[in-house]
């Protein structure tokens, strides 16, 4: 089982604050879970932009982060505070 | 170190009093205040709503700042940084830092703002005339924080 979180733009863009999708023998890294979710199509596409940013377990991280069985991910637009 | 996340308003002398007062070795303190402005990217803002990410936000603070105790001798640090519904003219973030003499204190502070401003999960949106919008990411903050890599 996966956790995945959308933050800010891309929470209201998909309409879901989150899910949890079925582990997949093919989710080596957050990029794998990305397509899988972006070959959904309609308002997935918003995690193809260029600045996506992406956390596993609460850390910063990039995309090419190996993924396991039970993690939590988050995918979110580039940050702004201060 | 102090790491805050609040909706309430905070008074930026009291924090950097409380700062100062907790170690009769600081010979420096440092203070940033960040405050809601009244106008942004060409747009009146009447009224801005800060989202964040309960739980990472709290981690990635503590992060940026023990990385900053790694790089300077300082004796003590706070992060403050406010969520929820705000007002143009009201404080968004404290960072305040502490040490013996002044250059520490100054880099240091600069260092978190910088971090904070692009590995912190926090993001703004901005009630407009045309609406709401959220704000974009700037470049400048990203190479801002790209200096201090090493």
């Amino acid at each position: 089982m996966i956790r995945v979180q959308y933050f800010a733009r891309y929470r209201e863009t998909i309409g879901v604050d989150g899910e949890q999708l079925a582990w997949q023998d093919g989710f080596a890294s957050l990029d794998d879970l990305r397509n899988h979710l972006l070959a959904r199509g309609g308002a997935w596409a918003v995690l193809a932009e260029q600045n996506l940013m992406c956390a596993r377990n609460q850390e910063l991280c990039g995309l090419d982060e190996p993924l396991r069985d039970g993690d939590e991910v988050a995918f979110f637009p580039t940050v702004t505070g201060g | 170190m102090a790491i805050r996340v609040q909706s309430e308003t905070f008074d930026p002398g009291l924090e950097l009093n409380a700062l100062h007062a907790a170690n009769r070795g600081i010979g420096a303190v440092v203070g940033f205040v960040g405050y809601v402005r009244d106008f942004n990217d060409g747009q009146d803002v009447a009224a801005l709503f800060l989202e964040h990410a309960p739980g990472m936000t709290e981690k990635a603070l503590a992060r940026i700042v023990a990385e900053a105790e790694q790089r300077w001798p300082l004796l003590g640090v706070e992060v403050l940084h406010r969520v929820g519904h705000l007002q143009p003219g009201e404080p968004i973030v404290f960072v305040g830092t502490a040490s013996a003499h002044r250059q520490a204190a100054f880099e240091a502070c600069n260092f978190i703002m910088d971090y904070l401003k692009t590995r912190a999960p926090f993001w703004k949106k901005e009630d407009t005339p045309e609406g709401p919008r959220w704000v974009e990411g700037r470049d400048s903050d990203l190479a801002a924080a790209e200096r201090w890599r090493r």
